[in-house]
């Protein structure tokens, strides 16, 4: 099938890829544009380590065709993280040992970070609403929940 | 149709690395020319942070901080051996095998530092900051960026060391059965508290308590971190996950995330541990091996308060809802629901 040109908005500045239909945003993103936050973990939808913001909003962008993404805003972990130091979820995350292998860190960060950015204030049950679809299987969730708890007064007091 | 509660309680020895012909690891150090110790290792950091531990195991050591110390794992094709991180062996044995390579370049050191300040090497000790120092005289000292660039400009020395802990392989003794298949072990008991809907065969994990003994803790939060997730890990054994759901029938075998059951937030308990630290006599500054273990009791555990909730004895895991139902149904002696 013939490639398109396909326009969108990355962490701030616009890209310009060429793309075959069905390409996923999450292949592009990691293949085309060496974004490699955004993690290949299932590739099915089932596991959320692939999760981007699309317009604030978290959605896997491993299920996601990148044409449908034209003139949209998508935010990677890139996007968060800062020229210098690390963005206050991350600072949560590496504080509250919340990361060990890393894999579902980057998806777990974006459900987190859309989930303050609606709800400044989540409670615990919000929380675990919010992660229920990306899978960890170093820590036990406990210290990822109470990251997203710490980001939340960081963000809160900042 | 009920919702009954059980009690179940297991403890388990765990023997650290294995018996499979002997289990070796090796550790090969060298200082850059600031003074820099890079340990290369073919030992893979699977996240739990053994790099971290290994190099404060090295800092300690060499009597340097421990940003000086520096880990490479490298790869298999041009790192030193190492059988792998599994069996919770990695700080044990590659603790050991860095701790000798440590030892060697920690005694160039001393001998460089000894030419430098004209005294004998048993008159140096190191103070933990960079500095090697003259016993009763702390103003006649050097730092170790002076050292390594003196001992590679100056002394055309290499400041470097190798390591290698192996665990002999025991065979059985023929008449006796003896033997000695480990080299430390550590041990941990759990217990647990259910509650099991007699209606739909779920099993809920109320609380899991449980006592952890892994020897001397090298880095106790990452230990802490091992036992938050490996506590968690033996709920999602005992009750969910499985690759061959009707073994050894391959059938509903999953093949994806979506098929292969696993419990998420909502299925955590409340975890509740204790640590209790029994120095090993030959691990690394007293360490055992944690991580493995603190899944091992949990599973047990649960199954065990399965069992004391519903009056029958399970033997096979994971304790499906439908494992339970035809517990429930086929037994006399189940309690009456």
């Amino acid at each position: 099938m013939t490639s398109k040109i396909v326009n969108f908005n990355l962490n701030g500045r616009d890209v310009e890829v060429m793309a075959k239909p069905l390409t996923t945003l999450q292949t592009v993103l990691r293949e085309q544009l060496h974004y490699t936050a955004t993690k290949a973990g299932c590739k099915q939808g089932g596991c959320g380590s692939c999760t981007v913001l699309v317009n604030g909003e978290p959605m896997a962008s491993c299920l996601l065709p990148v044409e449908d993404v034209v003139g949209q805003q998508i935010t990677t972990l890139e996007g968060l993280t800062p020229a210098e130091g690390l963005h206050p979820i991350q600072e949560a995350f590496f504080e509250n040992y919340a990361i060990q292998c890393g894999y579902c860190s980057p998806g777990m960060i974006m459900v987190i970070k859309a989930l303050l950015d609606r709800n400044p204030q989540p409670t615990r049950e919000e929380i675990i609403e919010a992660i229920a679809g990306n899978l960890c299987r170093c820590t036990g969730y406990e210290p990822i929940i109470e990251a997203a708890q710490d980001a939340a007064r960081r963000l809160n007091d900042g | 149709m009920a919702k009954l509660r059980g009690t179940g309680i297991a403890a388990v020895n765990y023997p650290t690395g294995m018996n499979l012909g002997g289990d070796p690891s090796q550790a090969l150090i060298h200082a850059t020319t600031t003074g820099t110790f890079m340990i290369s290792l073919a030992s893979t950091d699977l996240g739990q942070g053994l790099k971290t531990v290994l190099a404060q195991i090295g800092a300690e050591t060499l009597g340097l901080p421990f940003e000086n110390v520096l880990i490479n794992t490298g790869d298999t094709d041009t790192g030193p051996h190492c059988m792998g991180t599994f069996a919770s062996r990695a700080t044990h044995r590659v603790g050991n095998a860095i701790i000798m390579a440590a030892e060697e370049a920690r005694k160039v050191m001393m001998e460089v530092a000894a030419d430098e300040l004209e005294v004998s090497p048993d008159d140096l000790e190191t103070d933990g900051q960079g500095n090697i120092l003259v016993k009763g005289s702390p103003d006649r000292s050097i730092n170790i960026v002076d050292l390594a660039l003196a001992a590679h400009f100056k002394y055309g020395k290499t400041i470097s060391g190798r390591g290698i802990y192996m665990k002999p392989k025991s065979d059985v003794d023929p008449e006796t059965g003896k033997m000695d298949p480990d080299s430390t072990e550590a041990h941990a008991c759990s217990v647990a508290d259910v509650e099991v809907d007699t209606e739909t065969g779920e099993v809920t994990v109320l609380s899991l308590k449980s006592a952890y003994e892994g020897g001397r803790q090298v880095n106790p939060a990452l230990v802490k971190g091992q036992i938050r997730g490996g506590s968690f890990m033996s709920v999602s054994h005992a009750l969910y996950e499985t690759t061959a759901p009707y073994y050894p029938a391959p059938d509903h075998s999953p093949g994806s995330f979506s098929e292969y059951v696993i419990p998420g937030p909502y299925e955590a308990p409340e975890i509740e541990s204790v640590v209790l630290e029994y120095p090993s006599v030959n691990g690394p500054y007293g360490a055992k091996g944690v991580g493995e273990m603190t899944a091992n009791s949990g599973i047990p555990a649960i199954i065990n308060a399965v069992s004391n909730a519903i009056g029958v004895r399970l033997t096979e895991y994971p304790v499906t809802p439908e494992k339970v139902l035809h517990a429930l149904e086929e037994s006399p002696n189940a309690t009456s629901h």
